[in-house]
């Protein structure tokens, strides 16, 4: 977001200071403003009464909700439980969507084989073969893994095999002529070549993992999970607690996406000039 | 040239592949080490698929979702691409839609399935919805950049020629802004066909294709799933290649412009 | 130093329309130290023959002999600078860039440093060792390149157009830069271009070749002091010659 400049009266050139500070105060004032606007009428309609207290909670009834929940460590099991799952399905599917991308990037052997799977996959929804899984799997974390696991490869496969055949020809051409063998060609250039697209196929993949994830736990009963929580909370009406997970839910999907991979592109492809952030 | 002879045996070997998938799979299904119920073999799959279709349940399964993803795309157009326009044309609405779009974005739409099961009762206004939250973020943001990212020298051009502000908006701003939305529509899509199977598991009763593969797994009919399964791809399939693919190629691709759509 | 030879070498190409030679019977000989020019109007094989030297392409019939010894495939004994700025490698700095021949000797770290040091000071960019290239201009990029090329110490410099994507100012500097570092480091270069002027500004000899097919027309020695006086009689009748050379090819570039 760009800055509207203010003009200070103070110019001796100490100015800066309380000017960046008002300018600052602006900026959240302006971002506050629509919640406070959509927060008044939710709380506005919650106190009238037109619908039933416990399906349409007043804004302090999610907020104790939320802290109670929170203190009783209720509330931190749950995300833990689904922070693990997210982690051990993503990791897999980093790993295999890694591998498997390279290797058709490099060979049209590998390209041959699995493109066709890769594509036949891919543009199904993978939340479609949740039930599939739970039937071969069983209820549980297993399903649960191996389908954020599988949901999340597609992106990670696409965009490393795509990045392994944007390397360019001259920087391979230049490293063979500084005697790289084919090991040295492949971790030096090659690797370093399709970073920004394995980043952006991992950014992709963890985006779609979270996405799956909350749902696949409603589906798949775990005994812990936020998806659970709100589906739980479904049979006996606890729209509070319900409201109080999604805000939870919305808060990590928001760091997963601001911090996880921001950090680690910021530190390479786009110090290298590969990316702009 | 040499290009046709890699492109022949690129689909040789892909055809290789797929049969050599469908071979261990069908070993697999028949060698007895899975139930039959778990694993059926791809002719028993076939099978309950012409049976599904003959009988009709299949198509108004498809009937159903196809109503519900349309209805709530559709919707999530009417209000995303409008608003998406303003946002980049004018800062109060950037500034007041902004930071909503923002924070409710990386909440993922299913997670909202109870919520508005409980609001609006299991059926088509929930699944709607839900189709309709998840497809609207990806119209929003990328009309809102696209609005953005119409080169500034092409208003000035327009300007100079004597464009007045209605002209410019739907001859200029409009059209310049379509590679991105465009491509929104796409992703909308996707997102609202993930939306509408999911939805339809958590919330739907009796109809549509996500519900028939969660109703089959009550009674381990993995064969209908499969079924099911191979329905939602080819669907999934037409409107990425050929309904998307072609607007793709009549629009932006004619205009050369994709690129920046991509960037 | 070790002089080079280029014997009775051809490239054909096989296309649906049938062989086209590339380089047809290219053949002479490069002594140590020298500095070659090979000018030509596009098309003339000038490229092709340089990616033969250094070994991305291999000839249909013929062969490269580096003091005598037949080459193949690609070897620490040739560097070379392309025309494209991408060649440096964009994750690396200026630094990381030069070093990257030693360490693929395996040379440990202080070492190859300080090498690349040296060599970053011959283009005259200490300053920038630890900038990515992305921060550089397109002339420093060059000047990266050719300080990489030289860096693990090869027998012959190839340069490909290497400053054809520069303004013509930058150009100016940059040829009078690469005079200075052949001066110091007497490296055998081999270096292509379609620039006349170019050429007789560096080479000690220039190579003409013609295309359709790609030979060598002639070889003109450029005997001038260095360094050299663009605006000098001799300069401009040596141009004159060249531009005959290559008759109508070259007159319009």
């Amino acid at each position: 977001m760009t800055m509207v400049s203010i003009v200070s009266p103070i110019s001796n050139g100490y100015s800066t200071g309380p000017e960046k500070i008002g300018s600052r105060w602006r900026a959240f004032a302006r971002t506050a403003f629509p919640f406070l606007v959509v927060g008044g009428i939710w709380e506005i309609v919650a106190h009238l009464g037109i619908f039933p207290q416990r399906l349409f909670p007043t804004l302090e009834d999610v907020a104790i909700t939320f802290v109670q929940l929170t203190i009783s460590g209720i509330l931190p099991h749950h995300v833990i439980e689904t922070l693990i799952r997210l982690f051990c399905g993503f990791a897999l599917a980093g790993t295999m969507g890694i591998l498997i991308g390279i290797a058709m990037g490099q060979s049209r052997r590998a390209e041959d084989i699995f493109l066709p799977l890769v594509s036949i996959g891919a543009p199904i929804p993978g939340l479609a073969y949740a039930p599939l899984f739970l039937l071969w799997f069983g209820l549980g974390n297993l399903s649960t893994i191996l389908l954020v696991a599988f949901v999340s490869v597609f992106p990670v496969i696409i965009n490393t095999w795509t990045g392994g055949k944007a390397v360019r020809e001259i920087w391979v051409r230049s490293a063979k002529a500084m005697g790289s063998d084919d090991r040295q060609l492949f971790r030096y250039v090659i690797l370093p070549g399709t970073l920004p697209y394995i980043l952006t196929g991992l950014r992709l993949g963890l985006a779609q993992a979270w996405r799956i994830l909350v749902a696949v736990e409603m589906l798949a009963a775990v005994p812990w999970g936020l998806g659970w929580l709100i589906f739980g909370a479904r049979e006996f009406l606890n729209t509070d607690v319900m409201l109080a997970a999604i805000v939870v839910i919305g808060g990590i999907g928001l760091a997963l996406e601001k911090f996880v991979f921001k950090r680690l592109e910021d530190y390479t492809v786009v110090r290298w000039g590969m990316m702009v952030s | 040239m040499t290009n046709a002879s890699v492109h022949i045996r690129s689909a040789r070997r892909a055809a290789i592949t797929l049969l050599f998938a469908a071979a261990v799979y069908e070993t697999l299904a028949r060698s007895g080490i899975f139930a039959a119920a778990l694993l059926p073999t791809l002719p028993q799959v076939a099978q309950t698929l012409v049976a599904m279709l003959v009988d009709g349940t299949m198509v108004w399964h498809v009937a159903y979702t196809l109503y519900r993803v349309i209805f709530g795309f559709s919707l999530a157009v009417a209000v995303g691409v409008p608003l998406g326009i303003l946002m980049g044309r004018f800062r109060a609405v950037e500034n007041f839609f902004l930071p909503l779009a923002s924070a409710l974005m990386p909440i993922p739409s299913l997670a909202w399935v109870p919520v508005f099961i409980l609001w609006f009762g299991i059926g088509n206004t929930t699944t709607i919805l839900i189709v309709f939250y998840a497809a609207t973020f990806p119209m929003l943001l990328n009309a809102w950049s696209g609005v953005r990212a119409v080169n500034p020298l092409w208003l000035r051009a327009a300007g100079v020629m004597g464009a007045s502000e209605r002209r410019l908006f739907w001859k200029v701003i409009v059209p310049g802004a379509s590679p991105f939305i465009i491509t929104g529509l796409r992703q909308a899509f996707l997102r609202a066909w993930i939306a509408v199977v999911g939805a339809e598991m958590l919330a739907a009763s009796n109809w549509g294709l996500g519900w028939t593969i969660f109703d089959a797994k009550e009674f381990l009919n993995a064969d209908v799933m499969l079924a099911s399964l191979a329905v939602i791809g080819c669907i999934g399939f037409i409107f990425e290649r050929l309904v998307f693919g072609s607007l793709e190629r009549i629009t932006v691709i004619r205009w050369g412009m994709m690129r920046a759509a991509k960037d | 130093m070790r002089p080079i030879e280029i014997r009775d070498v051809s490239l054909i190409y096989e296309t649906p329309a049938g062989n086209v030679p590339g380089v047809q019977s290219v053949s002479f000989q490069i002594a140590a130290s020298e500095f070659v020019c090979i000018v030509g109007p596009s098309g003339c094989g000038k490229s092709t023959l340089l990616n033969i030297i250094a070994g991305f392409l291999t000839p249909t019939v013929g062969e490269i002999r580096i003091d005598g010894k037949a080459v193949t495939g690609q070897g620490q004994d040739r560097g070379v600078v392309f025309q494209d700025f991408a060649q440096l490698f964009p994750w690396r700095t200026a630094l990381g860039n030069v070093a990257f021949g030693l360490e693929m000797q395996g040379m440990e770290k202080n070492r190859r440093e300080t090498i690349a040091m040296e060599q970053l000071g011959l283009v005259k960019l200490e300053k920038f060792a630890q900038s990515y290239p992305h921060h550089l201009s397109g002339g420093m990029q060059q000047r990266v390149a050719i300080a990489r090329a030289l860096a693990y110490n090869p027998a012959v410099l190839l340069m490909d157009e290497p400053f054809a994507a520069l303004d013509a100012l930058t150009r100016d500097d940059m040829q009078r830069l690469l005079a200075d570092v052949w001066r110091k480091t007497r490296k055998t270069v081999i270096y292509v271009t379609h620039n006349v002027a170019e050429a007789v500004y560096l080479a000690d000899r220039v190579v003409v070749m013609t295309p359709h097919p790609g030979t060598v027309k002639t070889e003109v020695l450029i005997r001038l002091p260095r360094p050299r006086d663009p605006l000098s009689v001799e300069f401009l009748d040596y141009q004159r010659q060249l531009l005959q050379h290559l008759g109508q090819h070259a007159a319009a570039g």
